[in-house]
């Protein structure tokens, strides 16, 4: 989680819209000196073959994650709870994105 | 059917300016300061790159004209030929130049002509190209007292190229002079806001001026085309 280096800059994350209407998704990492230089570098890397509308960057320290010791209770209790899925609808024809 | 006369002149000389700052940004890749600026640069010289493909698809054939011209065939602006340096010496090299094609495309955008089109798809490009350079500046000049003095050098080293950049280039419809004072303006904002000083010197001397539109250029250009022509001349027609 902590790349910052002297030399490089902190670590940031950067999520990108692909298309309106749709949510930000994560792409990768970057480093930069700032956050006007992080948007910028993201812009490079992640949507110079037209992959995006919208870029977030958000600092790698600011992102909170489960930790792998936690995967047990946080996970696995939904495995076996099938009336949980919205598998007993029909889907009207012609939404998307659900 | 190929621009003929001044016209192909002039998209031959602006197809320079790009083709020679595309080679030079490209000379970073693998020696970039940090990968992410690595890219930043490749794609600028990428943007140039295509700008100078359709310029000289204007005037003639494109390997013809980026492989098989000599040195004093040329017709860029000296600015851009000058060695890429420090990183502090590629970024003012990039302000000064892409403020200059910024307000150039923009004017050409809006005049009549063959170059129009490309014009307006390009000035998208090189306003991108201007926000990196602006962005680097401000945070070299006002960054630590090395990045400060390093960026403070640059800007004075490359001042005396920057008056050619504003002669008059036969055929094109924009009046180049007329393009100083805005560009100035926009320059020594970004270069106060960066703690740093324009040269009081002149921006041209006897030895430089307007060299490089005729076809006159700095040592180091030679050994760029060198290199930048030596495969296309040991392997005619070689492709990948």
């Amino acid at each position: 989680m902590n790349g910052a280096t002297s030399t490089e800059g902190p670590l940031w994350e950067v999520f990108v819209r692909s298309r309106r209407g749709l949510s930000h998704t994560h792409a990768g990492s970057l480093h930069a000196p700032d956050a006007t230089m992080a948007l910028r570098n993201a812009r490079d890397l992640y949507t110079r073959r037209g992959e995006g509308v919208s870029i977030w960057v958000v600092p790698a320290t600011a992102v909170i994650a489960s930790s792998p010791d936690e995967k047990d209770p946080f996970f696995d209790p939904a495995a076996d709870k099938a009336y949980r899925h919205p598998t007993f609808y029909e889907i009207p024809e012609g939404v998307k994105h659900l | 059917m190929f621009l003929t006369g001044r016209a192909a002149d002039a998209a031959v000389a602006l197809g320079d300016d790009a083709l020679v700052l595309s080679h030079r940004l490209g000379e970073w890749a693998g020696h970039a300061p940090m990968l992410e600026e690595e890219v930043a640069l490749a794609n600028i010289a990428l943007d140039l790159l295509g700008q100078a493909r359709f310029l000289y698809s204007l005037a003639g054939d494109e390997d013809e004209l980026a492989y098989l011209r000599e040195e004093r065939a040329f017709r860029n602006a000296q600015l851009v030929e000058r060695p890429n340096g420090d990183f502090a010496s590629t970024i003012a090299r990039q302000l000064y130049f892409s403020s200059y094609q910024e307000l150039l495309y923009t004017e050409l955008a809006s005049a009549e002509g063959e170059l129009a089109p490309l014009a307006a798809k390009a000035v998208k490009e090189v306003a991108y190209h201007r926000d990196h350079a602006v962005q680097w500046t401000l945070r070299l000049g006002d960054g630590t007292a090395e990045s400060s003095r390093r960026m403070q050098a640059a800007l004075t080293d490359l001042w005396r190229y920057t008056g050619e950049l504003f002669d008059p280039v036969e055929g094109l419809p924009v009046d180049t002079a007329a393009l100083r004072e805005p560009w100035l303006a926009s320059v020594s904002a970004v270069v106060r806001q960066a703690t740093l000083t324009l040269p009081d010197g002149p921006d041209r001397s006897g030895w430089t001026a307007g060299g490089g539109r005729h076809g006159i250029h700095t040592e180091a250009f030679g050994r760029m085309i060198a290199e930048m022509q030596h495969l296309h001349r040991a392997h005619p027609g070689a492709t990948w």
